[in-house]
């Protein structure tokens, strides 16, 4: 009964089901909830407008999904192995995790990074890092996720110094930068810079990429996380609209049309709770974001009105106790996201409430969506619950929550305000703390938690483990580099991307250059805390 | 600890870490069982933390870490807290903690080891029954 609230009479029979978005659920529904319903204005058929069925005529017929697990870890040499594993396995999209220094534009060699180098993700300090960890990997024929958000622009300079460096033609190469600060400032806590020139950031990517790397799509705005982060389904999509349109807001100011971009952005949506409340919201979600794009936006290109996206994770319904029903957890969650009709999925591994995925974990969770392709009729038919009573009258009251959630944030003068002073992260941690509790009062079921908890609890994982050794490689790489760059090239690349930061230009070309004459990681950020200055947390309590 | 005062807790995220959905619950619980509870916001080097509870006139301090660096990160504020006389000062743990590194944290003398899913009772109850 996870996910929603559910009220007993005294035989025992469920009375009232509150979904946790709020929507108070029927015993059953019937042709009567759907007398409103206008199939072409609310529904279309898949790859119409509203796109509420889904973006493409034939969906998964077409082309399967996408299965980009996320990896990286260690040095960018161990990071290569494990993107090669993967690939060997049948992963058609890398997802590349970072780790905090990197997150946070330190070098491996700061005080700050003890203890934290190759813990989490991979580390990176310049350009050859990069060189390394894309090694023999076909750039043109496999989309790159990279989950990166502060630095974004700066790493984004990186792939495209290595792409061109083996070769690639920059028509070709497809690189997904996770690039959503707002969303970091809320949940993931991976901020540097301020609120205004963390945005400006983004639409340099974003103006840049249109230009010069145009199969990128240089921002990912991720609901997941702030969902991770505790708010209900229904707020995950209304802020992660928020977000999105603050950044939509900025480049039009910019004076680009909106279908020049509108195209190139998608979103990272989370997929953990109740089955349907979960598939209502991303059909919800797509015919919202279509009509806004229309609507509010003039977009007249219907890919700008497409909400694009990789629907995954699921790590917030993942467990630490009994861990391997994470692995039927994880099944069902990607029975969601392809009932919801996404482009990518990625499943959190069932040892990840432990620990980084092992090779075996990742190897799971990669094998559930191939048998979820392979064996269990998935691709047969777009949007195999259109039309259910049910699922179309959920979806209609999704929309209306999302969009009261949505005026409650406009009304609060907009996201990056709304932000700024903490009004987002104090709902977030409200909501979180009224899940958590209750769980702990058996209001919320949990297998193996607070129902069915009795047997094993001793650990059944193996760890990832950690090697200091990595951090001491990485920083002896790190110094050698540093030994056998041109030294001058690298101060009047910096001194260039200063002056251009302090004009307010864009600065992806800079940082390119920058980035080409190995400026360190640390180097180019403290550039950009000089000029910008840093984001200071608002106190929620 | 004197009879009829408030219990005063830091809630603290030290390191790079920036997951801290379980800071804010922990927070939230420790407010409603009627402590005073400070957050102190993320990436928090050791010495901010220290000083912080010396500010704060701290009773407990409260470690939020889910990278997997708790045992350096423990090991470190550890060793600040006996530089500055402040050994006093209750710590307890929570996070992503494995089962096999609870007994390596322990022997630091970190009192309390909570890991995620814990229940508000069990360490609410633990600092009353154990805070100095």
């Amino acid at each position: 009964m996870g996910g929603a609230t559910y009220v007993k009479n005294e035989r025992g029979e469920i009375e009232k089901v509150i979904l946790q978005s709020g929507v108070k659920v029927k015993p059953v529904y019937g042709p009567e909830d759907l007398a409103d319903l206008d199939y072409e204005r609310d529904l279309g058929n898949p790859g119409e407008y509203p796109f509420t069925r889904g973006i493409h005529p034939g969906m998964y017929r077409m082309r399967p999904w996408t299965m980009r697990q996320y990896a990286g870890f260690g040095t960018p040499y161990e990071t290569n192995e494990r993107f090669k594993l993967l690939i060997a396995h049948g992963q058609t999209g890398l997802n590349v995790a970072f780790d905090l220094p990197t997150q946070l534009g330190l070098d491996s060699n700061d005080p700050l990074a003890e203890g934290e180098v190759g813990r989490v993700g991979m580390a990176v300090d310049t350009l050859r890092d990069f060189e390394i960890a894309f090694a023999d990997i076909p750039l043109d024929k496999i989309g790159t996720g990279l989950t990166i958000n502060a630095v974004a622009s700066i790493i984004l300079a990186m792939f495209q110094a290595t792409a061109e460096k083996y070769g690639f033609a920059l028509g070709k190469v497809s690189a997904t930068p996770q690039n959503d600060i707002l969303k970091e400032m809320v949940s993931r806590g991976n901020w540097i810079f301020p609120v205004g020139p963390s945005i400006r950031l983004i639409g340099d990517t974003i103006e840049y990429s249109a230009k010069v790397m145009p199969r990128t799509n240089p921002v990912s705005v991720c609901g997941y996380h702030i969902r991770e982060s505790g708010c209900t389904p229904a707020q995950e999509i209304a802020y992660a609209f928020e977000i999105a349109m603050t950044y939509i807001d900025h480049v039009l100011q910019r004076g680009m049309d909106i279908d020049d971009f509108a195209p190139r952005i998608s979103f990272n949506l989370d997929i953990f709770g109740n089955i349907f409340e979960q598939v209502g919201k991303f059909r919800a979600a797509r015919r919202l974001w279509a009509k806004l794009l229309k609507e509010r936006y003039k977009a007249k290109n219907p890919r700008s009105m497409w909400l694009r996206g990789l629907f995954g994770g699921g790590g917030g319904g993942l467990t630490k106790q009994q861990p391997l029903n994470n692995i039927v957890r994880g099944a069902y969650y990607a029975l969601i996201s392809a009932l919801s009709g996404t482009q990518t999925m990625a499943l959190c591994s069932y040892d990840e409430a432990y620990t980084i995925p092992t090779p075996q974990g990742a190897i799971i969770s990669l094998r559930t969506m191939q048998i979820l392709l392979e064996e269990m009729g998935l691709r047969d038919t777009v949007d195999p619950l259109g039309g259910s009573y049910y699922v179309e009258s959920l979806t209609n009251q999704m929309e209306e929550r999302i969009t009261e959630e949505m005026e409650k944030v406009e009304k609060m003068g907009g996201m990056a305000h709304a932000v700024e002073m903490g009004y987002i992260q104090r709902e977030v941690a409200k909501q979180a703390y009224l899940y958590e509790k209750a769980l702990q009062e058996g209001e919320v079921h949990k297998v193996g938690v607070n129902i069915y908890s009795e047997g094993e609890d001793e650990e059944e994982v193996q760890l990832h483990e950690y090697k200091p050794a990595a951090a001491e490689a990485q920083i002896s790489s790190l110094n050698e580099v540093r030994r056998t760059r041109d030294k001058r090239k690298v101060v009047s690349t910096l001194r260039d991307l200063e002056k251009a930061a302090r004009k307010g230009e864009n600065l992806m070309p800079y940082l390119l250059q920058s980035v080409r004459a190995y400026a360190t990681m640390g180097e180019m950020t403290r550039v950009f805390k000089e000029v910008y200055g840093e984001f200071k947390e608002p106190s929620i309590f | 600890m004197v009879k009829g005062k408030r219990i005063r807790v830091l809630v603290a995220k030290p390191g790079l870490d920036g997951h801290d959905k379980g800071a804010k619950v922990v927070a939230q619980a420790l407010r409603d069982a009627g402590m005073e509870v400070v957050y102190t916001g993320l990436h928090q080097t050791i010495d901010q933390i220290v000083n912080a509870a010396i500010q704060e006139d701290a009773d407990v301090i409260g470690l939020s870490i889910l990278s997997g660096a708790h045992v350096p990160l423990c090991e470190k504020l550890m060793r600040r807290l006996g530089e500055e006389n402040l050994s006093h000062i209750m710590v307890v743990v929570g996070g992503v903690i494995p089962k096999r590194d609870v007994q390596k944290l322990r022997d630091m003398g970190i009192e309390g080891v909570f890991p995620g899913g814990t229940n508000f009772e069990e360490f609410i109850r633990f600092i009353r029954e154990n805070v100095k």
